[in-house]
């Protein structure tokens, strides 16, 4: 016996309408929200700093060392807000590709796949700088993105929730046990690797921004275009024919841009879950359902709340850090929880 | 009402007096193996000892040489490898069929990721040593247990609703082990994998101990559930017009079940795969017949036992064994996991 | 083994959740009879029947068995009376047909009680009862929709009760098939004296079929009795909101309702 849910869940494929005016608002709003967090990035971290200090570390002098900490929070601020913003991004066009609420780049696996690829890469090829793996990363989070969709998408009903979930879940753990077994003999790379398994942006320099934000701009411009044609297949593929999409051809196109994205912040920021399944679902409870508003406003919000993951994570276990990956697994997981929760017995 | 010579009669006794036999003999040979396994593992390594010397060990004589190799290093640590083999096959084949899904075993619905985190925490931030981190990871396990149960709880559990809550459990719990052991002083990455993917260094008597106690405590419990568990592959509705009573059935073998798994988890990590693997092997052997649960024992200790002795053996470098059975598990994971997708039913 | 075992429903509520879907009914079931339940989607017929084999407990109210509470009986001691076949039961993989029906023997097996002789003879005979026994050895997964069914219906056979549940034990069946499985449900009745209690969607096969047909409405018992007194153009017209006209089924003499819609209808509506 399955019960009857009279609550529409956030994944229902009726547009609840909003007036352009409220989107609009929301968007402003999300824009001040970011811009605060970003000056709170830069403000606050695990060392304690004055006013004056970060003032004279904006303007550019590191003559203490106070200064010179906010000096290195400014990179690391942008580095958060476009890894943010491409993950918030990438899993609203992911949910909207797969037409499945539990779309993410970390439940899907795409970035274990990404991890296994720079690991290859860095032990059998000797890559060693992340302008090297940028490549190898993108390549990596594609295949398992392909790979974990074909292996759920099998059998009747095609790719549900639970499938695509457990197929990720499971690929993800096979995809760590290759890992470890080419990091393990490698004790010169395995410190650095595992930091960098967790997740953070601790590590940003205007380099490495600079490396990645080619990519996160085609991936970006690639996402946003899409827009129109994901509401068409929201629809479901055959009406999405119907009304004239090349389906196979948009999805393809659109599932590009997000592995784009995923791949690129993997390589500089290290595999971070859950940021890419809340922001869309938040963000669909704010302005609704169509992709024109939702894309754009998922990219904001998540360069928000990356941004504001990692200032938590700097200042509550002072003056130690935590990564930002720990951070966004421990906020997004309950809300994972949530929303299955939520669902019907029958959609998963 | 029957005839007593009826040829259906006859047809059925034969069929079922045949796969009893069958199962019999498959679950010897399981036994067997382990044992050969077992023995192997005493013998081979930098030394060679014949079964002879190994005997003569056993038997409590001092031998020069074997007695501290085979005595201290590898007859604990053998022992360890069978014994929390079997308790993660059993464990992983309860859930398996509890939840009616191969895919529902305990690495992937968090209860080993919530043992291990908490034996790591245990270890790194409190400092403590075998029997609390022990006592600490069968707190957490049941813990984990409980609430994923309660959390999938709406009207009854539903299966799916209960696997995908403990992948999300899972994850959080895995990114706290992580952060853990980062927060640990001497970060050593063999000792971390321990509770990444499970390891075998290092096993001592006191751990086995507490693992044979585990065993012979819960083991029977669960098996006395047997019949019960079996009789939940037919689903909840039609094990309960059975007469087999769903929640004090669920209760019972979920904490036997769980006890087993972090018994052996605080003894060696979450092992890779095993608790997975043993339960759709041991299926495949023997067929629908009668419970799982001691051949899936069976194949646990089997895997754990070859897997350390080929990450032990095989290459330059020692790989734990839970790196072995992850890399071995994981083929034949994807290939479960696509057959299971193709034939619908379970999921 | 034909024991007749009275089964009554007084004043029972039953519930899911916050939802209220069965409100004060009281019912008799009459004793070695056939009876079918029907009703409109979602009006509580499934868990009624859940709630008369014990898997759900009510709200107020009781089931009683022989006078006893269903709710209050040891689990095996009423599974050995009463036996119960859900909606769409599920066979774990790759298993046996005589493997699910030896299944049904649970309720007689104790912890470490050995399969026995009368268990294979259980077996047997239910897989004869239900034209199966050349089945015997093939894995459920293979079989046909029929074939399938009647090894569910074998399966709760070998549990040999006095008393048969069935939730809707034609549905997903071709019309054949379901003519098969309910001839065969009525040789039980007819042969040994089974009590058969089934859920049917199907109003003119329930009015063929069952010897005491009870309609539900709303969770609220609207009518029950002989078929030809319950199968009314009005009983209709209350239970599923339809226009219809009842005529006498000219191969068994039971009522047969035709639905009257809104077009293709030659008469004049009533």
């Amino acid at each position: 016996m399955t019960q009857l849910d009279s609550r529409p869940g956030p994944g229902a494929a009726v547009d609840r309408r909003r007036p352009a005016r409220v989107r609009t608002l929301w968007i402003l709003a999300a824009l001040a929200a970011l811009v605060l967090i970003m000056i709170a990035s830069v403000a606050f971290g695990s060392r304690i700093v004055g006013w004056a200090d970060i003032v004279a570390g904006v303007r550019g002098q590191t003559d203490t060392l106070a200064q010179a900490a906010v000096v290195k929070r400014i990179p690391r601020t942008f580095l958060a807000v476009a890894v943010g913003a491409a993950l918030g991004l990438a899993g609203a066009v992911m949910q909207g590709v797969t037409r499945n609420p539990l779309a993410d780049p970390g439940i899907l696996g795409v970035n274990m796949g990404a991890s296994l690829a720079v690991v290859t890469g860095i032990v059998s090829f000797g890559l060693a700088s992340a302008a090297g793996y940028i490549w190898v990363a993108i390549l990596g989070a594609a295949v398992a993105a392909v790979f974990v969709y074909a292996v759920g998408s099998l059998g009747r009903g095609g790719a549900t929730p639970l499938k695509l979930a457990l197929a990720g879940a499971a690929i993800s753990a096979a995809l760590a046990s290759l890992i470890s077994a080419f990091v393990l003999p490698r004790s010169d790379i395995a410190t650095g690797f595992q930091s960098w398994m967790i997740g953070g942006v601790g590590g940003a320099s205007y380099d490495s921004l600079r490396l990645v934000l080619p990519f996160l701009a085609v991936g970006f411009a690639v996402s946003l275009l899409s827009a129109k044609a994901l509401n068409s297949l929201a629809l479901g593929d055959d009406l999405a024919a119907g009304l004239g999409e090349r389906v196979a051809v948009t999805r393809g196109v659109a599932a590009l841009g997000a592995v784009l994205l995923c791949g690129a912040s993997t390589a500089v920021a290290g595999p971070i879950a859950f940021v890419g399944l809340v922001v869309p679902h938040f963000c669909r409870l704010l302005v609704g359902l169509d992709h024109r508003w939702l894309l754009p406003f998922s990219a904001l919000i998540g360069a928000a709340l990356l941004t504001a993951a990692d200032v938590v994570g700097r200042v509550v276990a002072r003056p130690q850090e935590i990564d930002v990956g720990i951070i966004t697994a421990l906020i997004g997981a309950p809300f994972f929880i949530y929303f299955v929760r939520r669902q019907k017995v029958r959609e998963l | 009402m029957s005839t007593s010579l009826s040829p259906t009669l006859a047809a059925v006794t034969g069929s079922r007096v045949r796969r009893s036999r069958r199962r019999a003999l498959v679950i010897g040979l399981l036994a067997t193996l382990v044992v050969a396994a077992y023995g192997v593992n005493l013998m081979v390594g930098e030394t060679f000892y014949p079964p002879s010397e190994i005997w003569r060990v056993i038997l409590g004589e001092t031998v020069p040489g074997a007695s501290f190799t085979v005595g201290e290093l590898r007859l604990p640590r053998a022992t360890l490898a069978a014994l929390a083999g079997f308790c993660f096959g059993m464990g992983g084949v309860t859930f398996q069929t509890m939840l009616r899904n191969p895919l529902a075993s305990p690495d992937v619905i968090g209860i080993t990721s919530g043992a291990s985190a908490a034996a790591a925490f245990a270890i790194v931030v409190l400092g403590l040593t075998e029997t609390g981190v022990s006592a600490f990871a069968i707190g957490a396990g049941l813990a984990v247990a409980i609430i994923v149960y309660t959390l999938s709880f709406r009207d009854g559990v539903a299966g799916t609703r209960l696997i995908l809550i403990g992948i999300g459990i899972a994850a959080m719990l895995d990114s706290a082990t992580a952060y853990v052991l980062s927060q640990a002083a001497q970060w050593d990455l063999q000792q971390a994998q321990r509770w990444l993917t499970g390891s075998l260094n290092g096993a001592t008597w006191d751990e086995t101990a507490q693992v044979a106690l585990a065993l012979l405590v819960l083991g029977p419990l669960l098996l006395g559930q047997a019949r019960n568990l079996f009789m939940l592959q037919l689903g909840d509705d039609t094990a309960a017009a059975l007469g087999v009573r769903l929640e004090r059935t669920r209760i019972v073998v979920i904490v036997a079940a769980v006890g087993l798994l972090a018994f052996a988890t605080a003894a060696t990590g979450p092992i890779a795969f095993v608790a997975f693997l043993s339960g759709p092997i041991a299926a495949r052997i023997i067929g629908s017949a009668g419970s799982l649960l001691v051949p899936a024992g069976l194949v646990g200790a089997l895997l754990v036992l070859v897997a350390d002795l080929i990450g032990q053996y095989a290459f330059d470098i020692r790989y734990p064994v839970g790196v072995v059975t992850g890399v071995l598990g994981a083929p034949y994971l994807v290939y479960l996991l696509i057959r299971t997708n193709r034939a619908g039913g379970s999921l | 083994m034909t024991a007749t075992h009275s089964l009554l429903v007084s004043s029972l509520r039953l519930g899911y959740g916050d939802r209220t879907v069965i409100e004060s009914l009281d019912l008799t079931l009459p004793p070695g009879k056939i009876t079918a339940i029907v009703g409109a989607n979602a009006c509580g017929k499934s868990t009624l029947l859940r709630s008369m084999s014990r898997l759900l407990a009510p709200r107020a109210g009781h089931v009683l068995l022989d006078g006893r509470e269903v709710h209050k009986m040891p689990a095996k001691e009423l599974a050995r009376t009463l036996g119960l076949l859900p909606q769409s039961p599920v066979a774990p993989e790759g298993i046996t047909v005589s493997d699910l029906v030896g299944r049904g023997r649970n309720p007689h097996q104790r912890l470490l009680s050995r399969w026995s002789r009368e268990d294979d003879a259980a077996v047997a005979a239910a897989l004869d009862a239900t034209h199966t026994a050349d089945l015997a050895d093939r894995s459920v997964d293979e079989l046909s929709g029929g074939q399938r069914q009647r090894v569910w219906i074998a399966m709760a056979l070998a549990q040999q009760t006095d008393l048969l549940l069935l939730d809707e034990p034609t549905t997903f069946l071709d019309v054949s098939h379901q003519v098969e499985v309910l001839d065969l449900l009525t040789d039980l009745n007819r042969n040994r004296g089974t009590t058969i209690v089934m859920v049917l969607h199907d109003l003119n096969m329930a009015a063929r079929y069952a010897d005491h047909l009870i309609a539900l409405a709303d969770g609220k018992l609207h009518a029950a009795g002989e078929p030809s007194a319950v199968l009314t153009e009005d009983c209709v017209r209350a239970v599923f909101g339809l226009d219809s006209q009842v005529i006498t089924d000219p191969t068994s003499g039971k009522p047969l309702m035709l639905p009257l819609g809104r077009h293709h209808v030659a008469i004049t509506r009533p």
